[in-house]
């Protein structure tokens, strides 16, 4: 019997279209637009201005503050202008526009593909390394991955999760990563656990994924505990408190976050960037993006660079399909609708998914009918219909006395419900309206 | 029997005496003094339960009026003037005279005027649109047209207007309550000074992009040229983040910079006809000096009659 977390899930229809699809490079556009807020936290504070020569993986914006990250040129030329463009999130957003001059690299950047397997650097090191290289969460929340590294006084880590669920439908970015650069995430593993300070590590690898399960097995055999856990396939097992409950059987209590419990958990991709940025001196600029869809002629996998537009990756994908209802940033389940495909990929890019007119209409409303199968669906044990009501009705005390804020945002309500309500829209107007209560209180 | 009887009543008299007793007692020790005044304001007050006030209710309010013994930040804008002058002589004290104010939607991002760029099929709710994205239209400013105001309104004030997407706030009905202006996520209603005759000068418009990029979304948006604040005579009119505002104290209805606005983003509403000389054939120019002409006068006339402070 395979391992899956304890309460809720649901399974939608995989549909990954692109697995086994190698890895492409795509060509260097002639302006690349770089958000300066690609991450969680404060956005980046500018190091550049109009008119500077900047380099492939030369720094563009500084970090401004604990939670935020670095931000580097994804290409070489000269800046354009910054400027306020429309980014995936629907407003205008500063960001840091381009344009390119040849395909010129810092110095410092190892260009070569040897495999990396040994360093002297201290912990310290490592997690500052991080840290200068603006690496971030990749499996789309952002968060910067230097905060996780630094475990807080008076806890203790106790193992590594690795996250290579990838539980999102349609996506196969990591898949096809742990395919082709399966040895680098090892190495990237290893320095994660001397990072932290642990001597175990799982990789939670979901079972539709058997090819990658089995190479990775063989790869972790030369390294000493790292295992591969295979998980039964269940949305959403890639969010951070259902695979530490679905590989460990551990429960993150309520408001806590995965160290608590001693874990640690990272993104099998940001591991990768991890390998590159302590090995090759490469700070994050490109990952991998899964373009996909029903009615999509080539569904791929590209290696694309921050600040592309998505447009040119679905060119690359044989272009929008002509019944196309909607494209989404990220998977199906937690991805956000662009308003136009003019917007640049950021860190946080997973996936462009192309839905088709008929699957991407909302049907209308109807009346709650009472059956609960939200509440049976909901991964943190909450009570969707009541939380929705709550918001509705601007409850916002009942709101935080059920635990709102412990919503993850996965969606399975939503999916669920058999009266198409728009459970988690209203949830998460009810997150947001709590969360700024909580902190107006602290201050 | 008839002694049955008797005791009977004897003893259920007693009783009642009794219990009477002891009811009366505890009455007395845990008596809570209401100063009889607050029934009295509170009747005079319209009962609405709006909260415009910034209290949680009329009573809450009343309790507020006696508690504080001065009336100099307490305003009901539902009873206005009235209801705050007859409060004011219950309580024998002092009260402010505030100007009647109504509800004015910012925005007049039409179909026509502000064309849709994507299709909204989230939950019906602005608050839940605006948290998501910027809007279904290039504007992500303006009015969503989800109706958040017009949920909240207990008057019944502000409408729909199917053919435009936006609210209609209905003036005679408005009693600024502001429950509209805190449920706009986008900070579209104002509460304007009443002017007489209903009549309105604002910019209708709350778009902080730079110009271009404004007027690409919206043919009617204020692109921040200043040529309003220039033209006031009256300094009304402030420029900040590429947007005007218009201090409706200030303002004087003299209509001069309805006239050089360049986009219309600066409305006017309930005033007559202006007159036209056919003479030119572009309107533009031709509207010009025949508001030049007409201006002088009109500002003249709300001058006399309401001095500048």
């Amino acid at each position: 019997m395979l391992k899956t977390f304890k309460i809720g899930g649901v399974h939608p229809a995989e549909n990954k279209f692109s697995a086994g699809k190698q890895i492409e490079t795509l060509p260097i556009p002639d302006m690349v637009t770089v958000p300066i807020a690609q991450h969680i936290g404060a956005p980046s504070t500018p190091v550049v201005k109009k008119g500077d020569e900047v380099k492939v993986g030369q720094l563009l914006a500084q970090s401004a503050g604990f939670v935020s990250a670095n931000i580097h040129s994804p290409v070489s030329g000269k800046v354009f202008k910054i400027d306020d463009v429309l980014d995936s999130s629907g407003y205008k957003k500063k960001a840091i526009i381009i344009k390119v001059e040849g395909d010129e690299w810092e110095e410092t950047i190892d260009r070569s593909t040897d495999l990396v397997k040994q360093t002297d650097l201290s912990p310290k090191e490592i997690v500052d390394r991080v840290a200068q290289s603006g690496i971030v969460g990749l499996g789309g929340a952002t968060f910067p991955t230097h905060v996780k590294l630094a475990v807080p006084q008076g806890m203790t880590a106790e193992m590594l999760l690795i996250n290579a669920v990838e539980c999102e439908p349609y996506l196969t970015a990591d898949h096809q990563l742990m395919m082709e650069k399966g040895a680098e995430i090892m190495v990237g593993i290893d320095l994660l656990m001397k990072a932290i300070g642990v001597k175990k590590a799982i990789i939670g690898i979901e079972n539709n994924k058997p090819d990658a399960i089995k190479h990775l097995s063989q790869l972790a055999k030369e390294y000493a505990g790292v295992e591969v856990c295979a998980l039964k396939v269940q949305y959403p097992q890639g969010g951070e408190k259902q695979l530490i409950n679905a590989a460990t059987g551990r429960e993150v209590p309520s408001g806590a976050l995965p160290i608590s419990v001693g874990c640690v958990v990272n993104n099998v991709g940001t591991a990768y960037a991890v390998y590159e940025a302590v090995m090759k001196n490469k700070p994050l600029f490109e990952r991998v993006v899964t373009v996909t869809g029903k009615s999509v002629s080539k569904p791929s996998n590209f290696m694309a660079r921050v600040g592309m537009s998505v447009s040119q990756l679905v060119e690359a994908a044989g272009g929008l399909p002509e019944d196309t209802g909607k494209v989404i940033s990220g998977g199906p389940m937690m991805g956000k609708a662009l308003v136009t495909t003019d917007v640049p990929v950021t860190k946080g890019t997973s996936g462009v998914l192309i839905m088709r007119e008929e699957e991407a209409t909302r049907r209308t409303m109807k009346n709650c009918i009472r059956c609960a199968k939200c509440v049976s669906a909901c991964p943190m044990g909450l009570e969707p219909y009541l939380l929705m009501t709550y918001a509705e009705k601007k409850m916002w005390e009942e709101s935080e006395d059920s635990f709102v804020m412990d919503c993850i945002e996965c969606g399975s309500c939503s999916y669920t419900c058999p009266a198409d309500r728009p459970l988690l829209d209203y949830i998460r107007l009810g997150k947001g309206t709590v969360g700024q209560i909580m902190r107006s209180r602290k201050k | 029997m008839s002694v049955t009887i008797l005791y009977t009543i004897v003893t259920l008299s007693a009783i009642g005496v009794l219990a009477a007793t002891i009811l009366y007692l505890t009455a007395q020790k845990f008596k809570v003094y209401e100063d009889p005044r607050i029934d009295d304001v509170d009747e005079a007050l319209p009962g609405a339960n709006c909260g415009g006030c910034g209290y949680a209710g009329c009573r809450a309010f009343a309790e507020a009026c006696v508690s504080k013994n001065e009336l100099s930040d307490l305003f009901c804008p539902v009873g206005g003037n009235d209801c705050m002058t007859d409060i004011a002589g219950i309580l024998g004290l002092e009260a402010i005279k505030k100007d009647p104010r109504v509800a004015v939607v910012r925005c007049n991002g039409t179909c026509e005027n502000r064309p849709k760029t994507n299709t909204y099929d989230g939950a019906v709710s602005c608050a839940i649109a605006s948290s998501l994205y910027g809007g279904d239209t290039n504007c992500s400013f303006g009015c969503l047209g989800c109706g958040d105001c017009v949920e909240v309104c207990d008057f019944d004030a502000i409408k729909m207007d199917p053919e435009t997407g936006l609210p209609v706030v209905i003036d005679d009905k408005c009693v600024a309550c502001g429950a509209c202006v805190d449920a706009c996520p986008r900070d579209l209603i104002e509460l304007r000074r009443k002017m007489p005759k209903d009549r309105k000068i604002f910019v209708g418009c709350r778009n902080m992009d730079k110009g271009a990029a404004a007027k690409k979304a919206c043919t009617v948006a204020c692109i921040g040229c200043t040529k309003c604040a220039k033209e006031c005579p009256f300094d009304a009119i402030t420029i900040e983040n590429n947007l005007a505002f218009i201090d409706s104290d200030k303002c004087k209805l003299c209509r001069k910079c309805v006239v050089v606005c360049p986009t219309n983003a600066i409305q006017e509403l309930n005033f007559p006809p202006r007159k036209v000389k056919a003479e030119k054939p572009a309107a533009k120019v031709e509207a010009k000096p025949v508001a030049k002409k007409e201006k002088p006068a009109a500002t003249n006339n709300e001058e006399s009659t309401e001095p500048k402070n």
